[in-house]
């Protein structure tokens, strides 16, 4: 088939006509098979109860639910832990390797690692730090060995709260290390020598023009991390074998089997956790928006 | 300059940051890699990973895993190739919608996403207003969820594989190209192999690694969706042996490290992140 097209036609964009949109039909029936009906079933049944009709009843038992609030609790309190923790501690890592000073190969070194270690996760992760810091782990026995300090008679615990967010950390800063060295590198020279020129110290440079300047940034990498926390499943399952309730065990105990006697309950579930995903994905592309102005 | 002065050029908090987190990377890993050596009583050894890579479950789930990779990558090729150079070419008011449309992963989390396909698919599609049954529940046969589960991981994989293609397409003249291939006569479907595909292969092969990387450990799919893949074998090979999961975990690292380190390799130090978590 040979198809010719007038020069004339080059510059101009192509008229939008409804044949235009057969090459993306595909993609979309794709989308909506495997994206869209799923999560349209998910919202549908939320609203439904058992008989079929419609009802805001299962919405509004997840605020009255003690199981379910406290998972939400939980989730909430880890994923915001270590987005602020991983993502002051990834932030101050993406600073000495672009503006702090440090040799070059260290930075491709560190992006390079920040790259495998924001992917590696789940039960390879679990796995490691179980060697690390579980009753038998590497940095246990040096405690105790060495210091005479046995930290599981002193509360921790690898399969808590604390052990899981130390855990999430792995993943957590490497993804603010690769989120921030860009947006550190966008700083301009021009800025700081103005500064200097000012008479400004370096302390003064970074509270007044550069940390400004990366605010919105940096609190929307860290929303972006509270979302990739949020949505954890497979680490946490590993290491603490459900035990620790969050939002994704429950609700991988109810795919299992219907563990809320209420299969709209669930659907509600899942929507809540939805809604605060999204919500914490436009908070991070509002406050992008933001930056982009500045680092260009 | 006196050595008091040298020692204020060293940016000393720089080399802390740097290394606690140094430290942080290589803890677990050596911990893990030292764990992994010690099965035999009184000496280092690879004997773990020996018995490891000898099970015949490992091979079975490792070598399926594997294959639920390739399939993903070519789906993922098949869908998001023509889409991005359609929208290049033809439809760029598509392109908001479509962006969005592969930036809903980071919306509906793998656990979310495999909850809502087994709600739809474990009943037959039928036809609306009628009984006529399209399809019979997917969940059911073996092609059904391995068909869902290749679905499944083409939409983890979207954000990177449509973001990888469309900027290796941001630096390639579609248009100009088409044009030259058209007036010597190619159709379309030799237009997208043989003159697209190999112009954005660097993108292609990162968006290929990373989907390679977010499937091979992938868990929650495959283990919802009942599939005898890497991820669940050794989940629960963690449950019952000491040394043998720590072996595998090592070599999933490394594995994830070569797929990073050709990505490095290959883009040029463009790094990306993915997740299955």
């Amino acid at each position: 088939m040979v198809t010719t097209t007038l020069p004339a036609q080059k510059e101009k964009a192509p008229p939008s006509t409804w044949k235009n949109w057969i090459g993306v039909i595909p993609f979309f029936i794709f989308a909506l098979l495997f994206l869209f009906l799923p999560s349209i079933r998910l919202f549908v049944g939320s609203f439904t109860d058992a008989g079929g009709n419609f009802t805001f009843a299962n919405i509004l038992e997840l605020f009255s639910q003690r199981v379910i609030m406290d998972a939400f609790k939980i989730s909430i309190q880890l994923s915001a832990l270590t987005a602020v923790v991983g993502g002051i501690f990834g932030f101050l890592l993406a600073y000495s390797v672009t503006v702090g000073g440090l040799p070059k190969p260290m930075r491709s070194g560190l992006i390079t690692f920040s790259g495998v270690a924001s992917n590696f996760a789940g039960v390879p992760l679990a796995f490691a730090f179980t060697a690390t810091l579980g009753r038998t782990g590497i940095i246990t026995a040096v405690l105790k060995n060495v210091f005479n300090m046995n930290i599981y008679d002193q509360g921790f615990n690898l399969y808590s709260f604390i052990g899981l967010s130390l855990t999430y950390m792995y993943f957590q800063f490497p993804l603010m290390v690769l989120i921030m060295a860009p947006a550190l590198d966008g700083l301009k020279k021009e800025w700081k020598e103005a500064a200097q020129n000012l008479g400004a110290s370096n302390a003064q440079y970074w509270l007044k023009v550069a940390l400004p300047v990366l605010l919105p940034s940096i609190l929307g990498s860290m929303i972006l991390l509270f979302g990739n926390a949020f949505g954890a499943y497979a680490t946490a399952y590993a290491l603490t074998g459900g035990a620790l309730p969050i939002v994704t065990i429950l609700i991988g105990a109810q795919i299992r089997g219907d563990v809320l006697h209420n299969p709209g309950l669930g659907f509600a579930m899942a929507m809540g956790m939805v809604f605060i995903m999204a919500v914490s994905l436009g908070g991070y592309s509002w406050l992008q928006s933001r930056t982009e102005r500045w680092l260009k | 300059m006196t050595w008091l002065s040298k020692i204020r050029k060293v940016p000393f908090w720089s080399w802390f940051w740097f290394l606690l987190g140094v430290l942080y990377f290589v803890l677990p890993l050596y911990a893990d890699f030292e764990f992994s050596l010690k099965m035999e009583r009184g000496r280092l050894s690879f004997k773990a990973y020996e018995m490891a890579f000898q099970d015949p479950e490992f091979l079975r789930t490792f070598s399926y895993s594997i294959m639920l990779a390739i399939l993903t990558i070519l789906v993922s090729i098949a869908l998001v190739v023509p889409t991005a150079y359609w929208i290049r070419l033809k439809l760029p008011q598509a392109r908001r919608i479509v962006e969005f449309i592969t930036l809903m992963p980071f919306v509906v989390p793998a656990i979310i996403l495999v909850f809502g396909l087994i709600r739809i698919y474990s009943s037959p599609l039928e036809i609306p207003f009628t009984s006529i049954i399209l399809i019979q529940p997917l969940t059911n046969f073996k092609i059904g969820t391995n068909i869902l589960i290749i679905g499944g991981y083409t939409v983890l994989g979207l954000p990177y594989m449509y973001r990888s293609v469309d900027t290796g397409m941001r630096t390639v003249d579609v248009r100009t190209l088409t044009e030259a291939a058209q007036s010597m006569g190619a159709n379309w479907g030799t237009i997208i192999v043989k003159i697209i595909l190999p112009n954005v292969r660097t993108a292609l092969l990162s968006g290929a690694l990373l989907t390679f990387a977010i499937v091979v450990g992938e868990v929650v799919l495959a283990s919802f969706l009942g599939i005898p893949a890497f991820g669940p074998y050794l989940f629960l090979l963690g449950q019952h042996r000491a040394y043998e999961p720590t072996a595998l975990a090592f070599t999933a690292f490394l594995l994830t490290w070569a797929a990073m380190g050709i990505i490095q390799l290959v883009t040029g130090g463009q790094g990306q992140a993915a997740g299955a978590h």
